[in-house]
């Protein structure tokens, strides 16, 4: 009769004393809540929506360089820097301060580097300048429609990342280095000395930060609305679904990644060993599309991937479940089997 | 009760037979049994790296042994282990509490851990911390940290308290006040098994104590039996100028052991009233002048001493 209730009342007191071990150390508050925004902020600006640069085009002096620049001015594609030497172009064309160097003397000659992308943009658009300022005239006038879309703009890919990233980065550290302190300080021996159930504490882990979660979503998904005007096409009340899965998920890897470490140094190189490679290959900043065909399955099946793909899908592309089913089965399977891995394994002393 | 395999001691509260655990080539428990009473207030005594932790651990169910069998309240932990949980107290050596929870939140948290136990109001004021309520634990002094490590080892209102070296690092008064709680404690009828290297804590706590040394118990009774039972009594301690020789104080009537420290003799003594006028005669005839003079009724350190030929605290 008693036993279920004690059960229950002894869950809700370790949830609440790990909840307020959290909100009164200042520097998680941070890390949960105003690192993240601070990251999507700068990445933000420097992605920000304007016109391209123009890009550098050097000029070497001599007797047609000022009606070169005069042309290349004209361009809203790049701009005009005046060299005195070849040598000094050259040298500022190693260090990539120009993109193109340009010299007549008597030959037109453009000098660049092809495996650059700017370089090859600047070679066409310095092109397309000098030979309309020397009377090319174009056979078709084409108009241009610039499109702006909200939503395939890099801050719009951005932001889910930085979400998911963050739940990641809460869940693994935020109960990792809880769990290592309390093993160091002989908390967990005190505690497993008492009927404590052990599945109730590393349980109680997890809803602690089920607490935090609506928060720490609300907080990014605010800022990237109201500030970058990132959309959220799908419902909101699914984004917050698949945070939660995705906050359980990465809880359980959390609990498993320290399930025996014994010092804060072993559990920080594990949690890096675990968290490093998906900040790269999840498609945090750039599409996991990215790397080889091979390694696809692989990717996909990483926790962190499936989250951010999820997110994406439903702020994005505005998806419903049925679509993301596969994403939500990942996180779920990687949230239930290190859970039980790391109940198996535990080291209480 | 039931016909249990253990019947060798169906009534202890605590009992243990051939408990062995080595770490290494390091035996910290070679071979040690306890039979300790319900309502007795035991001690084990010994030095630092005695085995005194690896024996309470073992009999708290947190460490298991190599061989050997326990039993406490007559169960055995691989079978009986949630049942004795709830029905013991246990309060490690320098645990740390979470620092960022008051005193009352851990109370109320270890009391949550527990079916039924004492009200952490209670129990605040029973271990004299009601001022400290709502005090961090970060905050608190070495004393006050301690009296909560008992405090909660005390929520689920335990039949025995377990304590692994209470009062090691405490100021006299905290300690002093930490054993007027333990006698309330032990008033109440229920079994205290402690850990100590202080001679007067088991001397003062303890209904019976055994001294440990190298994993082994060397000497086992109440505290007035064990000095009772060593040859020398009373302590003669004493300096002089010039010193006396070895063999010239052992030439002392009545002087059993001897031994030195910070320059002064301490012999031990069947008898003062013949062995403090023998001193004086011998001083007298060696031409020396005393310097100083005392004398004291033999302690367990001085068991301790008689037993292993070493002091009890490494100094």
């Amino acid at each position: 009769m008693s036993e279920p209730r004690r059960g229950r009342s002894a869950l809700s007191m370790l949830t609440r004393a790990r909840v307020l071990e959290f909100v009164r150390e200042p520097e998680a508050i941070f890390w949960v809540f105003a690192f993240p925004v601070l990251m999507a902020l700068v990445l933000g600006f420097a992605f920000r929506d304007r016109p391209p640069d123009p890009l550098p085009v050097g000029v070497v002096a001599g007797p047609s360089a000022g009606s070169l620049s005069a042309a290349l001015a004209k361009s809203s594609g790049v701009r005009p820097v005046p060299f005195a030497t070849r040598e000094e172009g050259l040298a500022a064309l190693r260090i990539g301060k120009i993109a193109l160097l340009v010299e007549e003397a008597p030959d037109l000659v453009y000098r660049f580097d092809p495996t650059r992308p700017d370089a090859r943009l600047a070679r066409l658009e310095a092109d397309d300048a000098i030979q309309r300022s020397r009377g090319r005239r174009d056979p078709a006038a084409p108009k241009e429609a610039l499109v702006h879309e909200k939503g395939s703009r890099y801050i719009d890919f951005l932001v889910p990342g930085i979400l998911g990233l963050n739940l990641m980065g809460t869940g693994i550290w935020g109960i990792g280095f809880s769990i290592v302190n309390a093993r160091l300080k002989k908390t967990l021996k005190l505690m497993v000395a008492t009927p404590m159930r052990k599945s109730d504490y590393l349980f109680a882990q997890i809803l602690s930060r089920f607490v935090f979660l609506v928060l720490e979503v609300a907080v990014i998904l605010v800022f990237g609305v109201f500030v970058f005007g990132v959309p959220v096409r799908g419902s909101v009340a699914l984004v917050l679904f698949v945070a939660f899965l995705g906050a359980l998920s990465f809880a359980g890897l959390g609990l498993l990644v320290v399930a025996r470490a014994q010092t804060l140094e072993a559990a920080s190189g594990l949690m890096n060993l675990v968290m490093v490679p998906m900040w790269l290959v999840s498609g945090v900043f750039f599409s996991a599309e990215r790397f080889p065909k091979a390694t696809q399955p692989l990717i996909h099946a990483l926790p962190l991937t499936a989250l951010n793909d999820a997110l994406r899908a439903v702020m994005l592309e505005g998806k419903g479940v049925p679509a993301i089913g596969r994403e939500l089965a990942v996180l779920v399977l990687w949230g239930a089997i290190s859970f039980a891995a790391a109940l198996k394994i535990f080291r209480w002393q | 009760m039931s016909a249990s395999p253990a019947s060798s001691a169906p009534a202890a509260a605590i009992f243990c037979r051939g408990l062995r655990k080595h770490y290494g080539s390091v035996r910290a428990v070679d071979g040690l049994d306890l039979e300790i009473r319900p309502g007795e207030c035991f001690g084990l005594l010994g030095p630092n790296g005695a085995g005194k932790t690896t024996t309470i651990e073992i009999l708290e169910g947190l460490t298991p042994p190599d061989s050997g069998e326990v039993r406490i309240l007559g169960r055995a932990w691989g079978t009986h282990e949630r049942e004795l949980r709830a029905r013991l107290g246990i309060s490690l050596q320098e645990t740390r509490f979470s620092e960022k929870l008051t005193v009352f939140e851990t109370l109320e948290l270890f009391r949550s851990l527990y079916p039924s136990g004492r009200d952490p109001e209670l129990l605040l004021a029973d271990l004299a911390l009601e001022e400290k309520r709502d005090a961090r634990v970060g905050k608190l002094s070495g004393g006050q940290r301690q009296r909560l490590a008992v405090a909660c080892a005390l929520a689920g209102d335990p039949e025995i308290l377990f304590l692994d070296e209470p009062t090691t690092g405490l100021d006299p008064q905290s300690r002093l006040q930490l054993w007027e709680k333990m006698e309330t404690f032990r008033a109440t009828g229920r079994t205290v098994l402690l850990t100590t290297h202080y001679m007067e804590e088991a001397e003062r706590l303890c209904d019976r104590v055994a001294i440990v040394d190298h994993g082994r118990i060397i000497a086992e009774g109440s505290p007035a039996e064990l000095v009772a039972g060593l040859q020398a009594p009373h302590i003669v301690e004493f300096a002089s100028e010039p010193p006396l020789s070895e063999t010239e104080v052992h030439a002392i009537a009545g002087v059993r052991d001897v031994r030195r420290r910070d320059g002064s003799w301490f012999a031990g003594v069947a008898s003062l009233v013949d062995a403090v006028p023998a001193l004086l005669s011998t001083l007298d005839r060696e031409g020396a002048r005393l310097v100083t003079l005392s004398t004291h009724q033999a302690t367990l350190e001085d068991v301790f001493i008689s037993l292993t030929g070493r002091e009890l605290r490494d100094e």
